[in-house]
Order: C-alpha cells, then structure tokens, then sequence
C-alpha cells in the first residue's frame, strides 16, 4: 500500500511536470522556428521603412506602416478598454457587492462577450462602421479592437477585485469614506498588479489581432498620420507575406511575426516590473 | 402670586434629573433592535445602553449575535442584503438608523478593530493619514502632527518612526492590528467597536491591545466583542451577555460573574474557566 502511494506520487509529479514544462518548450519552439525563418529578412531596414515599390514581390522597404500602425491601435483600444472597463469592474465589486445575483448577470454577460470570436466583432465594427457613414480606418481599428478588449479588462481586473476581503472594505468604510473614496483610494491601490494584468492581457491580444481589423482598419503602405485614414496591422502584414509565392517575401512574413513577439514580450516584461514595483508590499 | 403645583409637576421635577443623568451616562442606546437573514431571526428585541468611557464587553458563544449587533452600531449591515435591520439605535441622540444624515460621517463617529487587521494597501503613514485627510485636513504639519500622536498613543511609534514609508503589509500582525486602532483613532471617534480584536494575536500582542484599553477608556467609550471569558473579566466594566441573539444578562461585572442567574451562562462560565 505504501508502495503504491509512492508510485502514484511519482506519477502525478512526473505529469504535472510535463504538462508545465511543455508549455515553455512551445514558446521557446515558436520564438526559434519564427527567429530562425525570418532570421535572413530581419534587418533595421524591416522596422525603420515601409514599404517601397514592389515590396511584395520582393522589393525594397519594411514593414514600419504596420509595426505603427499595429501599435497606434493597439494603445488606443487599450486606452479606451481602460477608461470603460475600469470603471466596470470598480461598479461591479464596490456598489453592487450586495448584490450577488445582479453582479453575476453582469459577469455572464461579460464573459459571452469575451468568448465572441474576433471575426464577428469585425463584421460588427464593419456594419458600425458603414452605418456611422465611415470608411476603413484608424479610428474604425481602434473602435473595432476596443470592444474586443474590454471585457478582457473587466473580467480579469474584476477577478482579482473579488478576492479583496470584505474585511478591508469594512475597514475603509468605517473610517469615513464615500463608496467613491474606497474604490479608487483603496481598492484599485489593493487590485493594482491585477490592473496592470488585465492590461497586459488586453493589448497583447489587441495588438496579435487580424479577424477583427480586417474589415475595419484597412491596410495601407503608408504611416497613419490620422484617425479617418486607413491603418495597416502586423498581423496582416503577416498574413498577406506569408501568402506570397515567393520566398523572400514568406521570410519577411517571419521576420515581422518576431518584430510582434518582440513588441509583446516588452510590453510584457514592462507590465511586470510596474506590477511588481507597485505591488502591495512596495506601495508607498 | 400663588404657585399651583400639581401632582404631575413634582412627579416630571423628580424624574427630570434622572433622565438627564441617563443621557450623560450612555452615550449609546439601543432600542428594539431586530436583525433578521431571511427568515433567520439574528438579534432579537435587543435594548441597550452603553455607558461613556467604559468598556462594554458583548460576551457570548460564537454564532449567538455579538458580531452582527456591532455591525449594525456603525451601519455595516448595509453591506449585506440579505440583513435587515429594524429598530432605533441612538448615538449623541440621532437614530443612525433611521437617518437621512450622511452615513460617512455617522460612521466616522466610531473607530472599527476587526478579528484581523486590514491594514489599507498605503504606507504605514499613510494609513494614519487616510482618515485624517478624509475630515477634511489638508495642513501637511497638523496631518504629520497627528500621526505621530495616535501612533504613541497605541505604542507604536518607536517601532515605526523610521520606516513609516514603508508598507503596512511590512508589520508583524499585532503591529498591524495596532496600526489599524490608530488609524481608527485619528478619525477622533466617540466609540471604539472592536470585534474580537485579539483573536489572531500571539499573547504578547493581546496584552498590548488588553493594556491600550484600559489607557483608552479614559477619552473613548469601548464596546468589545469577545468570547474570552477572561479576556471579559479583565477589562470589562459592563458585562452583556449573548445567547441566540438575546441578551440574556448584563450588568457591573461583579454582580453579573458573582450571581450569575442563567443557566447558559452558568454553563459558559465554568467551560470558560
């Protein structure tokens, strides 16, 4: 019996194990397989031009239209996913703590619209878009992309407002504070490395999508220097490279999937080091 | 000029003076207080007066009401909707209760010591501060004047002078707990609710808190909700006793521990010793 205890405790490490393990030697698969491909394209040329003449047979130029304008959509969806989501996930935990049954509609709701795939709030911002008289453009990305991203926001900064103990919303209110005071002075300080999660989470998926900009941004080889014009992407400047017959064109496909796992894994490792300085331990 | 006195006069002439002396006396009466969780029947026609700057200890086995009786004092009851609360409770002779008197401010009127210290996610400084900037008090010299104040007052301002940036989370438990009362006393309460306060509390640190009280009691009215029997016996100068949501004996703790009248308390008394 005891033998059999030990077995069974060996077992379950050894699986546990892989199945953590494996998922860094995806990563690491991706980051190599993509590096490796587009090794031969990566140049400063990729990131500081965009594309000339005949970039897409083979042609001189890079890809900085979509690297910009990836990122122009991405910050501003981002931005817009904070401003409502923030809110939400405050309201949803400070003044309807009493209410349990209202909050969880709320948070149904939430997580179907998360769940939608990306390609319908594309067909959604492109219906929006046509209704509202406007044509493929930044502001039309950013819109679409926002509303893909908020309930991101709300679910995960909402997840970690939940845990916050009833004890310290006691506390704050007994010494005096308005529901307002709590919410921004106690808990968003006490959820903050959530926030800055939930963040995170929001524009990586946000920067990584193609379905959703498609119909809605537009592409173009030129930076967007305004909101009524059209914006390309790095996602589909992946996609429309990698679809190329020829090679060179395919590589830079891979070398521009590298310049987005880059961008990521920055906006990843800053999100981290804020998180962590303003962590509840360190907060001053 | 002829003077009729009536019988009625002399009877209001004779009662004024205590019905003034009982409102000096309390600074705190309950009156057919009634909570109920559905159809969970909490606290039942509770009565109560608590006398200014004594500690009143609600005594009772857990689950008999002590901790919902307090909550209900400072209107956090209203945190939970499956509560609700009937009655009139009185403080400085406005009926919380029943209001429309803003409630930060009524709360404000007592400090709250919880079972565990929730220190608020701000520096030591800070904590302090909160309250003390939420009555309005912008002066930098008079906030840093106060802190330093309630934090000698609870004895924790040696341990924490040099580190007051840093993080509450940062103290050991018992320092947290005492944060938390200083905190509560820079609101300038008329009260100190404190609910079972040094329950998660090595010894050491409850003696500290046991010690604060008796120091405190001379500028705050205390209630403490304790089931420590001794804990009861050394601080209490008012006893009331819990049972099912009734209370079943109060009184001077001499008279109530000396002749004790109920059987539940008899009975919790000698499993208390």
């Amino acid at each position: 019996m005891k033998k059999r205890k030990i077995v069974e405790e060996i077992i379950f490490r050894i699986l546990t194990g892989i199945a953590s393990y494996s998922l860094i030697v995806i990563l690491c698969l991706i980051i190599i397989i993509i590096f490796i491909k587009g090794f031969n394209a990566l140049s400063l040329d990729m990131i500081i031009k965009t594309p000339k003449g005949g970039y897409y047979y083979g042609g001189e130029g890079g890809v900085l239209n979509a690297i910009v304008g990836s990122l122009y959509i991405a910050f501003g969806a981002t931005l817009i996913a904070i401003l409502i989501g923030m809110p939400a996930a405050l309201y949803i935990n400070v003044h309807l703590v009493r209410y349990r049954r209202t909050q969880n509609t709320i948070r149904y709701f939430i997580d179907a619209l998360w769940g939608i795939p990306s390609i319908v709030y594309g067909a959604f911002g492109f219906t929006l878009m046509l209704f509202l008289g406007m044509s493929a453009s930044l502001l039309a990305g950013i819109i679409t992309v926002a509303l893909l991203i908020t309930p991101i926001v709300i679910r995960t900064f909402d997840e970690v407002l939940s845990t916050i103990p009833k004890g310290l919303h006691e506390a704050s209110l007994a010494l005096g504070s308005t529901r307002a005071e709590m919410a921004f002075k106690v808990m968003f300080k006490q959820g903050f490395s959530g926030f800055i999660t939930a963040v995170l989470l929001a524009f990586g998926r946000g920067i990584g999508d193609a379905a959703s900009v498609l119909f809605t941004a537009g592409y173009t080889d030129l930076v967007p220097t305004n909101l009524d014009e059209p914006a390309a992407t790095l996602p589909l400047a992946i996609f429309f490279q990698l679809g190329s017959p020829i090679p060179e064109v395919r590589e830079r496909a891979y070398a521009s999937a590298a310049i987005l796992t880059i961008i990521i894994l920055i906006s990843s490792l800053t999100a981290r080091f804020f998180s962590q300085k303003y962590s509840k331990s360190n907060l001053k | 000029m002829e003077i009729k006195i009536s019988e009625t006069m002399i009877e209001q002439l004779i009662k004024t003076p205590e019905i003034k002396l009982n409102k000096q006396d309390s600074i705190l009466r309950i009156k057919n207080l009634n909570v109920y969780a559905g159809n969970h029947h909490i606290l039942k026609n509770i009565n109560l007066e608590i006398p200014k700057n004594k500690i009143t200890v609600l005594l009772g086995p857990s689950g008999c009401g002590k901790t919902t009786l307090l909550k209900s004092i400072n209107k956090l009851t209203d945190l939970y909707l499956e509560l609700k609360v009937s009655g009139q409770i009185y403080i400085e002779n406005d009926d919380i209760l029943n209001t429309i008197k803003n409630i930060p401010l009524i709360r404000q009127k007592m400090g709250l010591l919880s079972q565990k210290p929730y220190p608020l996610p701000v520096s030591i400084y800070k904590n302090v501060a909160y309250g003390i900037k939420l009555k309005g008090i912008k002066d930098k010299k008079l906030i840093d004047y106060n802190v330093e104040k309630k934090l000698r007052e609870v004895g924790l301002w040696n341990e924490v002078k040099d580190r007051l940036n840093y993080s509450a989370d940062n103290l050991s438990i018992g320092q947290q707990q005492r944060l938390c009362l200083a905190r509560g006393l820079a609101v300038k309460p008329l009260i100190i609710l404190a609910d079972e306060p040094t329950s998660s509390l090595d010894p050491v640190s409850s003696k500290i808190i046991d010690n604060l009280f008796r120091e405190l009691k001379k500028h705050y009215t205390i209630i403490l909700v304790t089931h420590i029997l001794r804990q009861a016996q050394r601080l209490a100068d008012n006893i009331v006793f819990m049972n099912y949501g009734e209370i079943i004996e109060q009184g001077n703790p001499d008279e109530v521990f000396k002749n004790t009248k109920t059987s539940h308390m008899k009975e919790y008394m000698v499993e208390g010793n």
